[in-house]
């Protein structure tokens, strides 16, 4: 039996390596039930690593990782991958596919469902959505937006109880950013699933998310709550958290030296 | 020096070995994939009709010049009337499994290296496998088994096509009677023939198409991710097949000769 206060997800001590570059040093991480958990980090720093060796496209070189209260291994693996779906930075879907065919497709590959009802399914995700009206249409014939949520339809077609994002925001312009960080909080709440998202966008991590985690040097520096985030005392939070004014204080400076000489 | 000589040919045992190896997960798939019979029929539609025109037109070429050439040598020796005998056991035990394996490798060999490989590189094959999707069933498995059945089909036609340009030159231009050119057709081709010629497109078909695929499928191990690791799987796909098609039609020649 399942014990409800143990979180969904629990990676302890994860490491990995790609030849001399250590990339995950015992990065540890809890990821309660029904939250949404966002993993902060610079660029390069391994946050997607760590969304892949959870995954299983990445397999890691030592550590634990536990869902719901088993370890993922060869045997876990499959019961794992049925009950998660991952969201690429890229969107990953099938150019050669219309949006119905790429939502259906994990549907018809890995269930028994009749054609009828992974139609039906399929066009549920699309409408709940807004994607139903587009569902002829080839990816490319769709705005990088658009191919966001019909990534995301594809994700949760399959009604996960755990949905990974990589970078969902990456080279996004700010209102776009905010746009798709609504739209994950927004679905998270109406499915009722446990989203684990990786990005480097501060504000819509610390508005958003139920949790905040800081990768950093292949390890966890910080876990808890985003108002445990603005306060805590930590040097790499503190300068992560006010890169900002970092910047500005620097350009500051820079004006100063300019208008000197 | 010797380590020098021995870490190519190490390199391509380890490549044979891992293109074994893809090739039977890619057959053992078979029983996981789901709707494996429409993805099917996709896969013979696409490699027939991309590869149907170059087949058709080679094929009428390569009759027609077999035909001048055969009459000019036969003609020599006054044994014109061999002409039919000719065109038919050279299409139907070399030319036609051949060249066409070869244009099959051009057109959709190609292409299908360069689309698993822009899977590979846009994370398609990743999703795939995070979905708990086998890639290799789903994008290799109907491909392999489309290759068994479209590999003899086009073999046959462009044999047929081939005859009958030999038949255009040899009689129509050159003034042999059309009856004497197809009844030596018809009395040299035998059983044997035949199994050989299929033996010969269904070997190509799947050696090809596994190799074609295996290349796209790992484009990412040579020269990392990107447009130039797709273009240079594609180009070792082309060339590694041809190379294949040929080393393989002396190997069946020689084993279906001295049965």
């Amino acid at each position: 039996m399942t014990d409800s206060s143990e979180p969904l997800l629990r990676i302890e001590s994860l490491h990995k390596r790609f030849e001399d570059n250590v990339v995950l040093a015992g990065a540890s991480l809890n990821v309660p039930r029904g939250s949404l958990v966002t993993v902060l980090g610079r660029s390069g720093t391994g946050k997607s690593v760590l969304l892949k060796c959870l995954a299983g496209i990445v397999t890691p070189d030592a550590g634990l990782i536990r869902f719901d209260g088993k370890d993922l291994d060869a045997s876990t693996r499959a019961d794992f991958r049925r009950r998660c779906s991952f969201l690429f930075q890229s969107n990953a879907l099938f150019d050669s596919l219309t949006a119905l065919e790429n939502v259906a497709l994990p549907l018809e590959q890995t269930t028994s469902l009749s054609d009828a009802e992974i139609r039906e399914r399929t066009l549920e995700a699309l409408k709940q959505l807004e994607l139903d009206a587009h569902h002829d249409r080839y990816p490319s014939q769709l705005s990088g937006g658009m191919q966001k949520r019909l990534a995301l339809a594809r994700a949760i077609v399959t009604k996960p109880e755990l949905v990974l994002f990589d970078e969902p925001t990456a080279g996004l312009d700010p209102l776009r950013r905010n746009a798709v960080f609504t739209m994950i909080l927004k679905y998270q709440r109406q499915f009722r699933f446990t989203a684990v998202v990786v990005t480097h966008d501060l504000d819509e991590a610390l508005i958003a998310s139920d949790r905040v985690a800081l990768l950093d040097g292949g390890k966890m520096l910080f876990e808890g709550p985003p108002s445990a985030f603005t306060t805590s005392t930590d040097p790499v939070v503190i300068s992560f958290r006010d890169s900002a004014a970092a910047l500005r204080e620097s350009v500051a400076e820079l004006r100063q030296t300019t208008a000197a000489t | 020096m010797l380590a020098a000589l021995g870490r190519p040919f190490l390199r391509l045992l380890g490549g044979m070995g891992r293109m074994a190896c893809f090739t039977v997960r890619s057959f053992a798939a078979v029983p996981k994939t789901r709707r494996l019979p429409r993805r099917l029929l996709r896969a013979i539609f696409e490699q027939g009709t991309r590869c149907l025109p170059v087949i058709l037109i080679v094929g009428i070429f390569t009759g027609l010049v077999l035909g001048l050439q055969g009459h000019y040598v036969l003609n020599r020796f006054g044994s014109e009337s061999l002409l039919g005998a000719l065109v038919s056991l050279s299409l139907v035990r070399e030319l036609g499994p051949v060249l066409a394996a070869l244009m099959l490798v051009g057109q959709a060999g190609s292409a299908l290296a360069a689309e698993i490989g822009i899977q590979r590189n846009s994370e398609q094959i990743a999703a795939l496998e995070t979905m708990g999707v086998s890639s290799e069933g789903y994008l290799v498995t109907p491909r392999l088994l489309a290759a068994l059945i479209v590999f003899p089909m086009q073999t046959a036609l462009f044999v047929l096509i081939g005859l009958y340009g030999g038949y255009l030159s040899g009689s129509a231009m050159l003034g042999l009677e059309p009856g004497v050119y197809w009844s030596a057709v018809e009395k040299a081709i035998e059983a044997r023939d035949l199994t050989e010629c299929f033996v010969k497109a269904g070997t190509f078909g799947l050696i090809t198409i596994a190799m074609c695929s295996y290349q796209g499928f790992y484009a990412h191990l040579g020269q990392g991710i990107g447009a130039r690791a797709v273009s240079a799987a594609t180009t070792r796909a082309v060339v590694l097949s041809c190379v294949l098609v040929l080393a393989l039609d002396d190997v069946i020649t020689s084993f279906l000769l001295h049965r």
